[in-house]
């Protein structure tokens, strides 16, 4: 299904595990570095570079753009180096989170009961993504180069529901599908 | 003797990194066309296709396949008849640093694993010099992704252990990795050595292009049979193909003890070899 961002909550409530959507509007990118110094921020009540309220963070670190590009290629890295930090966003407000891989039982539940959604891309499908940006400007701590906080502009970006507020997950639901070991 | 000029092997690695980033080699797609065909997960069949999709791209474009261009592992073979003008380290380091530049590939690499500060380069590569009788010099380059690398481990077994334990390590190994590292997965297997020598022989497995022992390709298969029913599948979303081929190394070792290293690499996995 075709989805446009902000992805306000009667759109994330109809968005089920196993679900194949193609997003399209505006998203932040932020791992592990960004997510250190967001979480510091808000540990000391000082504000935020960016809104957080009904985000979308896409974990990832691009490769730099060959001339005349808007972005290098733009696969997600791992997501569960990001789940210390991710309580502290969904509390924020944060409505999705884009990465590769599965999360803690504990973000599982938050995911829950924030009523928020944790999506996939395909990990290694760098080249092909970055095809489905359209912007990127760099909004916060440029210094950090591929790890800065960008906010890109997609169309038809390709995900996968993993989690949604129904507290389905589809790397658990996909692996006892085909799983072959007993017990 | 033979006389290599530094800077020649500087243009030739800075040429084979761009390479090996921007291009999948042709085994490696073929294992992805027939894992297309055996994948039974409509899902787990389309996360291929696109994997497929994404390596012609970047073939075409000059663009990475994975963002997470990697830190560089080289395996150098240097003949006792060749003599390199200047210092080979610096040269393999030099060709880095300019073939991640024109590659517009990315710098991954931190000078203090506390600190984190970039050194701007994707240098220094891990390198590992082993010397033969003759006048070639080789290397073999590896492109390591982290997502992967963060799921690899070793253990120290029991000399009788059984083989049987060695696959239940291996498997629970790939089930913690599960969906993290991009299956589906190679797997680089050393098993014997020490402690570390385990360890290089399963990053240097990742390369191997095949097995004499019959004894070992027998094992290989069957590891790559167990860890296939597991069902995590291309992309962790569920599937058949969890792994497309598993490499194992061995080594004597020490009568007290086994070491099994386990290197997990994804999909993407870039190498190339180049002699000069």
């Amino acid at each position: 299904m075709n989805l446009e961002t902000p992805l306000t909550e009667n759109k994330i409530n109809k968005l089920k595990a196993g679900d194949k959507i193609y997003l399209s509007g505006y998203l932040y990118t932020a791992r592990d570095q960004a997510h250190k110094k967001l979480c510091e921020l808000i540990e000391n009540n000082e504000e935020l570079p960016i809104n957080i309220e009904n985000a979308i963070i896409y974990y990832t670190g691009p490769a730099p753009a060959r001339p005349g590009r808007v972005i290098g290629p733009c696969g997600p890295t791992t997501s569960y180096r990001m789940d210390k930090y991710t309580p502290a966003l969904l509390k924020m407000g944060l409505k999705a989170m884009i990465g590769k891989g599965q999360r803690s039982k504990r973000i599982v539940d938050l995911i829950k009961e924030n009523k928020a959604v944790y999506l996939a891309a395909t990990g290694g499908a760098a080249a092909l993504l970055s095809k489905r940006i359209i912007d990127s400007k760099v909004v916060a701590y440029p210094k950090l180069d591929t790890e800065a906080i960008r906010l890109l502009k997609v169309s038809d970006f390709p995900l996968v529901v993993i989690n949604d507020i129904y507290g389905n997950d589809l790397y658990d639901m996909g692996k006892n599908k085909y799983s072959e070991i007993s017990g | 003797m033979r006389e290599i000029d530094g800077e020649i092997i500087s243009k030739n690695i800075s040429q084979a990194v761009q390479n090996a980033n921007f291009s999948l080699d042709l085994k490696l797609l073929d294992m992805l066309e027939d894992a297309v065909k055996k994948e039974q997960s409509l899902l787990g069949k389309n996360i291929l296709k696109s994997l497929i999709k994404n390596a012609q791209i970047a073939e075409q474009e000059k663009i990475a396949i994975c963002q997470d261009t990697g830190i560089v592992v080289i395996f150098i073979k240097i003949g006792n008849q060749i003599q390199i003008q200047g210092d080979l380290y610096k040269a393999v380091n030099r060709g880095i640093k300019a073939g991640y530049n024109k590659g517009y590939l990315r710098k991954s690499v931190v000078k203090d694993p506390f600190n984190r500060e970039n050194t701007q380069d994707n240098t220094p590569a891990i390198i590992y010099i082993e010397n033969v009788l003759g006048d070639s010099l080789e290397f073999n380059i590896l492109i390591k992704g982290a997502g992967s690398e963060n799921m690899s481990r070793i253990n120290m077994f029991n000399p009788t252990a059984s083989k049987d334990e060695i696959i239940d390590f291996i498997i629970d190994t790939v089930q913690r990795a599960g969906a993290s590292a991009c299956p589906p997965y190679i797997m680089g297997i050393g098993i014997g050595g020490t402690f570390e020598k385990a360890a290089l022989l399963s990053k240097k497995a990742l390369l191997k292009e095949k097995t004499e022992d019959p004894s070992i390709r027998i094992f290989e298969k069957r590891i790559l049979k167990e860890i296939n029913k597991t069902g995590i599948g291309p992309g962790g979303l569920g599937g058949k193909v969890t792994a497309l081929d598993v490499r194992i190394l061995k080594h004597p070792c020490h009568i007290a003890s086994l070491p099994v290293a386990v290197n997990i690499n994804c999909h993407a996995s870039r190498h190339i070899k180049i002699s000069i």
